[in-house]
């Protein structure tokens, strides 16, 4: 009959309406400066670079290659070269950036820096509440480097795949190295 | 009488007994001028916050709570945004009927409070023929809208305000039509003596208001219907349908000019409202004998509140209608129906000299059965043809 469907619509709002007074769970709503969402695993903001051990600087794993300034489809990054060279994990000899800036007012969080960065070295950050009152967010290397640790608490699988990559990395390295170390076998041919 | 219930009425002879014998009437009238705005001002500022409030919760939601305790202080912040705005007049309106047509609209619905009795003896003006009255100053809404539309030199205006005009034109025969066998009850245009007509009680304890009587119920669900259409709410707002028309005749306006737009829309709900519990409810009289303590105009404040309510529950609910189906529904549905009950009333006004006992009840049965059975029977007909089944590839 006519008019069924307006009836149930009316029992379905007036549900609502007094549900959502005695029954909290119904309501969806997180009141974001007094509760936060904790961010999910995926979520990505603006890029950060990782760096290993206690030492932000000794431990950066950034090596200068300027890859993720020259594809930053921003140019938001400015990437400069340490004139002297440090062995990294590997035991290579490589550069150490001697100044590295993001200008996050320009940053657009696309994460190209990420996909080329062959030297998983940075890696999108979940902060969100960047918002202030003048323009100028130019970060330093000092507020850009933070710690493996923490980007294994942000985003657990990328780092742990990360991690395992290195550590075989690492192991034939070694091998290689203890293989050229050894006397030389003779050759069958 | 109480001297509760006459505050008002007290308050204003001794505040207009202070000022000299001469101007006496004229400071009199200013009183309650001044009193209708402030009650209806800010009733229309509780309404804004209650309704934006009632609507979160029944989606679930929390509605605004940030400024003040419980978000209250929440009209006083969408005030001062609104006052602060620019306000823009485009370069090809017609700069004087632009600025006019706000003032329109929210001038002529004062007025129609002038006549609402909103408790025992307080209405601002007795007026004989206060319905014919309110239906006249409601229906120069319409001049307004019209204007607004007109004058904006924009086509989504224009057509906002056209489809606005059939909308009101068409709804304001039902609107009639759904109060005439009020009048015929009653057998006076005059809304004092409609009220007095639904005092008493039937057989000791049900109120003699009109909405329990056959006729009364659908004559008030169609009032209701109407009401909303008339004041342009939802689902009923297709005038302003964001999606098609930006904001119909409103697109042009901003800052104060659209604020007063909003204030005429509420107050028309408000007005009509008013009517409404005055046709159908009883006006300000209480539900039952041992209730009569409590002052009359509380009783019209609640009667009002609840049909407040309604109308937001109605918002929350219904979507809006198409163009077509919704002048199809008011001349298609509701004026016949409307026609009918207005059979009913007369039939069941001619059956009173019935004297056999279950008199009343066959009464009822055959009044609700012939609105029911056209009801249905309408229901049944404007039914549109099985149209073939729509899949939506992305909303399932």
């Amino acid at each position: 009959m006519l008019g069924r469907g307006l009836l149930r619509g009316f029992f379905e709002t007036g549900r609502n309406f007094c549900g959502s007074y005695y029954d909290p769970a119904r309501l969806t709503t997180v009141q974001y400066p007094e509760e936060k969402l904790a961010p999910q695993e995926n979520a990505r903001t603006v890029p950060f670079l990782v760096y290993d051990g206690e030492d932000p600087l000794a431990g950066l794993r950034c090596t200068a290659c300027t890859i993720c300034a020259q594809e930053c489809p921003a140019h938001c990054m400015e990437v400069v070269k340490d004139t002297e060279k440090k062995a990294d994990y590997l035991g290579k000899m490589q550069v150490k950036p001697r100044v590295f800036a993001i200008d996050m007012s320009v940053c657009m969080g696309c994460g190209i820096c990420v996909e080329v960065c062959p030297f998983d070295s940075i890696k999108m950050d979940q902060v969100f509440e960047l918002a202030r009152e003048d323009r100028r967010m130019l970060l330093q290397l000092k507020d850009l480097a933070k710690s493996n640790a923490y980007f294994h608490q942000i985003h657990p699988g990328e780092a742990a795949a990360v991690d395992e990559a290195r550590a075989e990395e690492k192991r034939k390295a070694q091998a290689k190295r203890a293989t050229a170390a050894a006397p030389a076998t003779p050759a069958i041919l | 009488m109480s001297a509760l219930d006459s505050i008002f009425i007290s308050t204003e002879h001794w505040l207009a007994g202070l000022a000299p014998a001469g101007v006496r009437p004229l400071v009199s009238m200013l009183l309650i001028i001044a009193g209708l705005m402030a009650v209806f001002g800010s009733c229309f500022a509780l309404t804004t916050i209650l309704e934006r409030k009632i609507l979160g919760r029944m989606q679930n939601r929390y509605g605004p709570n940030r400024v003040g305790p419980c978000g209250l202080f929440q009209p006083l912040a969408d005030g001062v945004k609104m006052l602060i705005k620019e306000d823009i007049v485009p370069f090809s309106a017609d700069q004087a009927v632009h600025f006019l047509a706000p003032v329109a609209l929210t001038a002529p619905i004062w007025l129609a409070f002038a006549v609402l009795p909103f408790g025992r003896g307080m209405s601002a003006i007795e007026l004989d023929a206060g319905i014919l009255f309110f239906f006249a100053i409601g229906s120069a809404s319409e001049l307004a809208v019209f204007m607004a539309g007109w004058s904006s030199q924009n086509k989504y205006s224009l057509l906002g305000a056209m489809r606005a005009i059939a909308q009101m034109i068409s709804y304001e025969v039902p609107l009639v039509l759904a109060s005439i066998p009020v009048l015929i009850a009653a057998s006076s245009l005059s809304l004092p003596e409609i009220v007095q007509a639904q005092s008493g009680f039937v057989m000791g304890w049900i109120p003699r208001w009109n909405v329990f009587t056959p006729w009364g119920l659908a004559g008030f669900a169609l009032f209701m219907i109407a009401a909303a259409a008339e004041s342009n709410r939802c689902p009923f707002d297709l005038p302003e349908g964001e999606s098609e028309l930006i904001a119909g005749f409103l697109t042009e306006y901003s800052g104060f000019k659209y604020a007063l737009f909003f204030l005429g829309e509420y107050l028309g709900l408000f007005a009509v409202t008013g009517l409404g519990v005055t046709l159908f409810l009883g006006g300000w009289q209480a539900p039952a004998r041992w209730l009569e303590w409590l002052p009359s105009w509380g009783w019209f404040a609640a009667k009002f509140g609840v049909l407040i309510f309604l109308f937001i529950w109605a918002r929350a609910t219904l979507p809006r209608l198409r163009l077509d189906q919704l002048l199809n529904f008011a001349w298609k549905f509701l004026v016949p129906l409307a026609l009918v009950n207005l059979f009913v009333a007369v039939a069941w006004w001619q059956s009173g000299v019935w004297q056999f006992p279950g008199a009343l009840e066959l009464r009822w049965l055959l009044g609700t059965g012939l609105l029911a059975g056209v009801y249905v029977w309408l229901g049944r007909a404007l039914k549109g043809g099985k149209t073939a089944e729509h899949h939506y590839n992305y909303a399932e």
